[in-house]
């Protein structure tokens, strides 16, 4: 995605800030880290071309570890700070990160309306189960019923499940990752940084410190990759509605399954739908010719560029010469 | 006989009445009112008038009264027309043009005596009672007034009432003029029945001898396009003028003088969408609320502008799912380099709140325009307000900097949405720009806006490098608390940045000195702001600079201020208004400077608390010696203040003062 600017040889570790990480020991976001440090590696991503955006949450800080842009935003948040970046400079290559609650509690509306507009962007969302920064109150994905060691009661609320709420809110590119599992999480970043329009990547994230429910253990050997079972997740560009509607039903019925087996990989890709980018250059071309972080146009004295004659003659009153 | 005295007269500035003697009456404007139920085109159709009148050569003012409603309720429209500029509405008028009874009993009593009154032959005799939409208390009051003078509680009753007072009645058979409308087109009643505010402006426009050819130009461009609605209007107003022949002895002439410069006719929001556009603005996001969304639905439909070598440089605008994904995205868009805004109002700022505070701690350079209506919670989203100077100012938790600019009238709408990006970017901080309802809605003649002298000042940016990518410092400590600038997406940098506080490079930090330092290299570019903007950016300063008679204000009274201290000036009354722009850095010295030569010092405010008054007692450790403030949704017109000031002027007013009017 993108071309680099001064292309070298860059490996993970060319991708590791020179920070502390205060994440505990053993939290599944190390994992996470490494694979998006493997990733990057592997796509080459321009570092100066490239700008990771994190929510608000242990997840959250996962920008300041990387050594491209990091923009650490608001709880809830993040998708909309990185698609304004992202539809302002659409040579970035753009990645979205947070957590359970900020993306399926207090960001709920931006997850959805981002699926809607299908902008060209990669979102992580850490499934830890928990609110891990405020210590271990319920997230919306756990279960009805569910109690983690470090919650007072027991959840009384139904759980949300992010994979279906992503594929009917219009994610082109679904999938879920594990993140013990580098070697194919890195995999599963690198498709979507190659997918044109949104992607969505859950991320079971065991969190050892809070959640002593869905731990390493548990998962264990429920864990199985969809594309172990034959399963098919493209939606090629010129499908006909009828199988579009059987793979979307198909996808639904994986995301359901949770318990004795639980899928990870990719759930759907559909690359029949238009991608925001095209969408806008139909009604306006000119923003494909010139983003708009280039708008500003002066003269050496620093005078505006922009003409604004041809407004100004539609709002125009001219003498008029009826008049005698 | 009518076409002879369908000329425009060049001379003289007044206002005759041809059956009579000459009617003279002190103002050297004409105002005309339109009103109806929402959803029968009553805005574009005084739009419309108002375009014909302008391009006369006239200058006019509009402003436009409506509900949170799409059909039914009441709304109405006013067009001030005059040889000279105007600064200001009135709240009476000279000509109510009406086609249902409820407007009748709206406005009835706000015309002069001299003025005419356009009604609907079916409006003539209709009980109050019968009009569901007539506020209870208006119904009250209009019975209580008709009782006591022995009348019906009836329309009839209060026509009659004006006629009493010298008022005009005008008849208008709508439905036969549309029958015949309806037959020369060859179509049925129903079909043609929309073109009744057509009709109805074409008998006033024919009366006040506006030239048939005139209203046609003006039809033509607000229907391009719509071949068809020409075509009806066209004869509507054909057999409106004919009509208008048979009401001679009422006609109006007005004489006023022919203005040969070219205008823009135009209102607050597209002033400001005009002056975002010359501010090369390349990203806006917003989420619809009255009155902000017709800046932004503007800008979607014209957001393809070329600079002057061709290039096309039109900014993304888009609708996006609330407030908060509004402000964010801009402020994500603006870490590009993109110069980026949001536009909305009470409710939607309220939620942009935590936002505004991330591009504060971000130092990002975001501009808000924020449209101010009747709060709080939903409050009156079509009326106007300026409730909303003390939350803009403290809005979002903790400590921050930020510009607050207001706009006062419909031309520098333009030039400070401009300036505000300037701001934005020079001190890397947000931008609000605050307007109200009423400018939002004053449509008005103004001279071309100049855009050389939109300069455009993009602050500090890190130079780009041509080295191997490196990150750099977002946040280096400087002695004026500026960090150049680098850019997401820039060219051999990268960088952090982040909400939490942060070292230098943007990294997690709360180390007590770093906090300390940090908090004060943000405050400190709110200091500097405040020490190099020049006095002009900050206040204005109008009438006779030495009179210790000083009043002061702010947004769109201006128009009001401006209009009565004139009217002082008639009446040998030396005053001065100051009316501020810049809000915050609060120009603290010069307000003190102005307060202690001030003597009465008054305050104009559109708002309960005089919210400004509050601030000059905080920043300049004095308020003024009285207030008149107005906050029934509706703008201060010179028409009110100007007694106020009066009687604040001969000692008769207490301190604080609120103007009314029952009938707005
Ligand atoms: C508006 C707002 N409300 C509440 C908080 C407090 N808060 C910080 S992190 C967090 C929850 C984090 O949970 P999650 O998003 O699942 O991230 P995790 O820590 O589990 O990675 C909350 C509620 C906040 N920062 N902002
Ligand atoms: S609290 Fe949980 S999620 Fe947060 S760092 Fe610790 S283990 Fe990881
Ligand atoms: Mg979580």
């Amino acid at each position: 995605m993108g071309d680099d600017t001064l292309k070298t040889t860059l490996s993970a570790k060319h991708y590791q800030a020179d920070q502390i990480n205060d994440w505990c020991a053993g939290c599944g976001d190390h994992g996470i880290l490494r694979a998006l440090e493997k990733a990057m590696a592997k796509l080459e991503l321009a570092r100066d071309q490239t700008a990771v955006f994190g929510g608000i949450g242990c997840s959250g800080k996962t920008p300041y570890y990387l050594n491209v842009g990091g923009v650490h935003t608001l709880h809830g948040r993040v998708l909309s700070f990185a698609a304004g970046a992202k539809l302002a400079n659409p040579a970035l290559n753009v990645i979205a990160i947070g957590g359970d609650g900020d993306g399926l509690s207090i960001g709920a509306g931006h997850f959805v309306n981002s699926g809607r507009r299908n902008l060209d962007l990669l979102y992580i969302l850490f499934n830890n189960g928990v609110y891990g920064l405020t210590k271990g109150q319920a997230a919306p994905t756990l279960r009805i019923g569910e109690k983690t060691r470090s919650m007072p009661r027991c959840v009384i609320q139904q759980h949300m499940n992010p994979i279906a709420l992503a594929v009917i809110s219009g994610y082109t590119w679904v999938a879920r990752g594990y993140a013990y599992d580098v070697p194919a999480l890195t995999d599963l970043v690198v498709a979507a940084m190659q997918h044109r329009g949104i992607a969505f990547l859950e991320v079971l994230q065991p969190c050892p410190k809070y959640n002593d429910l869905h731990t390493k253990d548990w998962y264990g050997d429920r864990l199985y990759k969809l594309s172990d079972d034959g399963y098919q997740a493209l939606i090629a560009a010129e499908t006909d509605a009828a199988s579009v509607q059987q793979i979307y039903n198909e996808a639904l019925a994986r995301a359901a399954q949770w318990g004795e087996l639980v899928p990870t990989g990719l759930f759907l890709q559909d690359l029949s739908k238009p991608d925001f980018r095209s969408q806008l250059a139909g009604l306006q071309p000119g923003i494909a010719r010139r983003p708009p972080c280039q708008c500003v146009v002066t003269d050496d004295s620093g005078r505006t560029q922009i003409d604004l004659e041809p407004l100004f003659e539609t709002l125009r009153i001219a003498a008029d010469s009826s008049q005698t | 006989m009518l076409s002879d005295q369908r000329i425009w007269y060049a001379v003289s500035s007044i206002i005759t009445r041809i059956n009579s003697a000459v009617v003279k009456h002190g103002t050297e404007n004409l105002a005309w009112r339109i009103g109806g139920p929402q959803g029968s085109g009553i805005n574009r159709i005084a739009r419309l008038f108002a375009r014909a009148c302008a391009a006369q050569g006239m200058e006019v003012i509009c402003r436009r009264e409506y509900h949170s409603n799409i059909m039914g309720r009441h709304s109405y429209n006013d067009v001030v027309i005059s040889a000279q500029a105007l600064q200001c509405h009135r709240e009476s008028t000279d000509i109510l043009v009406t086609f249902d009874a409820e407007t009748l009993c709206r406005h009835v009593h706000s015309l002069k005596p001299w003025g005419f009154a356009l009604y609907a032959d079916a409006d003539g005799d209709v009980g109050l009672g019968r009009l569901p939409y007539l506020d209870q208390r208006l119904r009250d009051d209009l019975n209580a007034a008709l009782s006591a003078a022995g009348l019906p509680e009836t329309t009839q009753g209060l026509l009659e009432m004006a006629e009493q007072r010298g008022v005009r009645t005008v008849c208008i058979p709508y439905q036969a003029l549309l029958e015949r409308l309806a037959d020369q087109l060859g179509m049925v009643k129903k079909a043609v029945s929309a073109t009744q505010n057509m009709l109805a402006v074409a008998i006033s426009a024919a009366l006040i001898g506006m030239p048939e050819q005139a209203l046609l130009a003006a039809l033509e461009q607000t229907f391009l396009g719509k071949e068809h609605i020409v075509r009806m209007n066209r004869e509507a107003v054909a057999i409106a003028y004919n009509h208008a022949q048979q009401l001679q002895p009422h006609v109006f002439r007005i004489s006023l003088h022919g203005q040969a410069s070219p205008r823009l006719l135009l209102d607050g929001t597209q002033s400001v969408a005009l002056g975002k556009l010359a501010a090369g603005m390349g990203f806006q996001s917003y989420y619809p609320i009255s009155p902000a969304t017709d800046e932004s639905t503007f800008l979607e439909a014209r957001a393809e502008v070329r600079s002057t070598r061709g290039e096309t440089c039109g900014p993304l605008v888009l609708q996006v799912e609330d407030e908060l994904a509004a402000i964010n995205m801009a402020s994500g868009a603006a870490l590009t380099g993109a110069r980026s805004a949001t536009a909305t109002s009470g409710p939607g700022f309220s939620l942009m709140a935590e936002g505004l505070g991330w591009a504060g701690m971000n130092e990002v350079p975001l501009v808000i325009t924020l449209y101010q209506r009747g709060g709080p919670s939903t409050g009156m989203p079509t009326r106007t307000d300026q409730g909303d100077l003390l939350f803009a100012l403290h809005a979002g938790h903790g400590e921050f900097p930020r510009i607050i600019l207001a706009s006062g009238d419909v031309a520098s709408c333009f030039y400070d949405a401009a300036q505000a990006f300037d701001y934005a970017e020079r001190y890397q901080t947000p931008v609000i720009q605050m307007l109200d309802k009423a400018l939002t809605s004053t449509l008005q003649t103004v001279p071309v806006f100049d855009t050389a002298a939109v300069t455009i000042d993009r602050g500090a940016v890190l130079a780009s490098s041509e080295q191997q990518p490196q990150a750099v410092e977002r946040f280096a400590l400087t002695a004026s608390g500026i960090s150049p600038r680098p850019l997401l997406g820039q060219p051999g940098t990268w960088y952090w940045s982040t909400g939490v506080e942060h070292s230098e490079w943007g990294q997690v930090s709360e180390d007590p000195v770093l906090r300390e330092q940090m908090m004060e290299k943000r405050a400190h570019k709110l200091a500097l702001a405040a020490a190099e903007i020049p006095l002009s950016e900050k206040l204005e300063i109008h009438g006779d600079e030495d009179a210790a008679f000083t009043i002061f204000t702010w947004g769109s009274n201006k128009g009001a201020v401006l209009d009565a201290l004139q009217q002082l000036s008639d009446r040998g009354i030396r005053a001065r208004a100051v009316v501020l722009r810049l809000l915050w850095p609060f120009p603290a010295d010069a307000v003190q400077a102005l307060l202690q030569s001030a003597s009465p010092s008054v305050m104009v405010e559109c708002n309960y608390s005089a919210e400004l008054n509050s601030l000059f007692v905080q920043q300049a450790r004095r308020g003024c010696d009285h207030l008149v403030l107005k906050y029934s949704g509706r703008p201060i017109s010179a028409e009110a203040l100007l007694p106020q000031l009066v009687s604040i002027q001969a000692g008769d007013a207490g301190y604080r003062n609120v103007l009314r009017n029952a009938y707005e």
